[in-house]
């Protein structure tokens, strides 16, 4: 188990490694730069890029940027003066991780129990009626649902605050929009799998033995089935994390994400390049922690790797 | 009791040296697959769809009246009408002729950019399964490496230093959308490399490039076909959220995100701008997972009803 976990994180570590120096060096490739002022002395100019550390050589910078990284400092933004990237992750991250996470249970939870009572219901009504759930949610793109139920229930029907975030009714359009797609795709695992395990011998056992099918459901299908919807946790966190960037902006909510999409237009060096990394290494912890739950719960996956 | 023997029977009307004669043609794998996926409704009914879709993104520009960027400024925001059949946009501009324009763009770069990954994928994923050893080795640990990286961070910034448009798009999808595939196809060609009918070849003496012909390919082409198919939907996806934030198809081009994300500031006012770009992502969308969805009942019925 330990050798598993170590293997693990070397591998992530490595991974963060490569994220981090590809997207070093890719941001300097960007086109224009971040001073575009007509108004901008060359002299000003010159002060702004020796500030910033731009005249030194590429290595050089590349390895000032570690060190502070290293120490948790990805710099001073260029567009928002005076503020460190620090300052403004700090300030946006709440609202995105809030809304995440809200998305997230929700997506889970409910793709859990679309995905359970369909299988249950193999072919019946109710099956045909979550298969068509799951199969439009994975067909809506997240800034198409989030438009529709923006208009829906907050401007046709006014039940629901349109945009901003400052309470919990403001956050349940935002996190329905957000939740949509990955919730069909959990149900879709989630019903694939609980029909895969329904054949299995141990079930048939657990039947001859005259167990109750709500306790074969719950003790014996549930928790084997359970087991493919956790590989794909980590493209779920993604796949809900890069929603936000669009959420955010349709509901106008002050999140991470929208400050990412502006800075990228920005061509804000620091800004761009300490959110890719802090979202790249963010994820990659989350893939991380996913992996060692897996290897904890399932014993052969930890054996039987190739 | 009158004698009888063989010789005073004689056998009518059934040939007995053509008996085992085939009399019907068989069904090659690819016309056997056909006749379950026309079987299959909802499949049929998407591959209908994307063919009309296909046909009005081809015709449909050429006979209007108007051009994607013609602005009608009597007309500005205005609703369906038999003068704009969808309506127009903020700038007056005619919707009928943007939402075809825009689907040459959105379905091109989709097909474009999952045929280029399913290519890309399946020829390293292929090497490396067949080959194995030190190649598929180091592949894998690049594969692995780059896997563990979050795409659309890696799509995005490739964007931003090629630069927007349409081939920077493309280029930018295909720098990691080829793993799954490789992924997929290494592991098919390590199950199929280990089956008894590979080693039946092998011992025949049969070449490497013959057994990766007349084998491993065959075996394969369905399930990469109904990934081809899966594919489609995420590259639209892809290119609507990166022209939504601003990343990806500039003017005069359009595409669906494009459209959706200039409509999206006049939902109050005029949700049709939004609702009628989101209706045909939607559908194209829902098209293409129902015919996945069958083909992949058809090429391998063993997974009919599973997913």
């Amino acid at each position: 188990m330990r050798k598993y976990i170590v293997k693990r994180v070397i591998a992530a570590v490595l991974t963060m490694w490569v994220l981090i120096t590809a997207v070093f060096f890719l941001v300097r490739l960007m086109p224009g730069d971040p001073f575009q002022n007509p108004k901008m002395t060359e002299e000003v100019r010159a002060n702004l890029e020796s500030y910033y550390g731009f005249d030194k050589p590429l290595i050089v910078q590349y390895g000032v940027y570690m060190k502070n990284l290293l120490q948790g400092d990805f710099g001073y933004s260029m567009k928002f003066t005076n503020k460190t990237v620090n300052t403004i992750i700090g300030e946006t991250f709440p609202f995105s991780a809030d809304l995440g996470i809200r998305a997230l249970v929700l997506a889970i939870s409910m793709g859990l129990v679309l995905g359970i009572i369909s299988a249950r219901n193999r072919g019946k009504k109710l099956d045909f009626f979550c298969v068509v759930i799951a199969v439009l949610g994975t067909s809506i793109p997240d800034f198409i649902m989030g438009a529709i139920l923006q208009y829906g229930f907050g401007i046709k029907w006014g039940l629901l605050p349109v945009a901003q975030y400052n309470g919990i009714k403001y956050t349940i359009l935002p996190a329905c929009a957000l939740a949509f797609y990955t919730l069909a795709s959990v149900s879709r695992i989630m019903r694939a799998s609980m029909l895969e395990v329904s054949q299995q011998d141990y079930i048939k056992t657990a039947r001859s033995k005259g167990v109750s099918e709500m306790r074969i459901t719950v003790k014996h299908q549930i928790r084997n089935a359970i087991m493919p919807v956790m590989t794909v946790m980590g493209p779920t966190v993604a796949s809900v994390l890069t929603g936000t960037f669009v959420i955010e902006s349709i509901f106008a909510i002050p999140g991470m994400g929208k400050y990412y999409v502006e800075s990228v237009s920005n061509n804000d060096y620091s800004m761009v390049l300490g959110m890719t990394i802090f979202y790249g290494v963010f994820l990659i912890f989350c893939n991380l922690v996913v992996d060692i739950l897996y290897g904890v719960a399932d014993p052969r996956v930890r054996i039987g790797e190739r | 009791m009158a004698e009888l023997n063989k010789e005073s029977f004689v056998i009518r009307g059934k040939d007995t040296t053509r008996m085992e004669s085939i009399s019907r043609p068989s069904l090659s794998f690819w016309s056997d697959a056909w006749r379950r996926l026309r079987k299959n409704r909802s499949a049929f009914i998407g591959l209908c769809i994307i063919i009309l879709y296909a046909i009005m993104a081809i015709f449909a520009p050429m006979f209007s009246q108007y051009t994607q960027s013609q602005m009608d400024v009597n007309a500005r925001n205005a609703f369906i009408s038999s003068a704009h059949w969808l309506g127009t946009d903020s700038t007056g501009r005619d919707l009928w002729v943007r939402i075809w324009m825009g689907a040459r763009v959105s379905l091109s770069i989709g097909l474009i950019a999952a045929v280029v990954n399913m290519c890309v994928g399946a020829v390293i994923g292929g090497l490396c399964g067949f080959y194995g050893g030190k190649l598929d080795m180091i592949v894998m640990r690049i594969v692995d490496l780059l896997y563990g990286i979050p795409s659309l961070i890696i799509t995005i910034l490739v964007v931003m230093v090629l630069g927007k448009g349409i081939a920077p798009l493309i280029v930018a999808m295909c720098v990691v959308g080829w793993i799954g595939t490789c992924r997929f196809v290494r592991g098919e060609v390590y199950r199929i490399k280990e089956q008894d009918f590979v080693l039946a070849a092998r011992v025949l003496g049969v070449p490497n490039f013959t057994i990766i012909l007349k084998h491993m390919i065959p075996n394969i082409l369905g399930m990469l076909v109904t990934n081809l198919c899966m594919a489609i939907p995420g590259a639209i996806f892809q290119e609507a959220f990166l022209s939504y934030i601003g990343l990806g198809i500039t003017p005069p081009n359009c595409s669906w995100g494009v459209i959706c994300k200039e409509g999206i500031q006049y939902l109050r006012y005029s949700p049709h701008q939004v609702l009628i770009p989101a209706f045909f992502v939607c559908t194209t969308m829902l098209a293409l997972n129902l015919l996945g969805n069958g083909l992949r009942d058809a090429v391998d019925p063993r997974l009919r009803g599973t997913e």
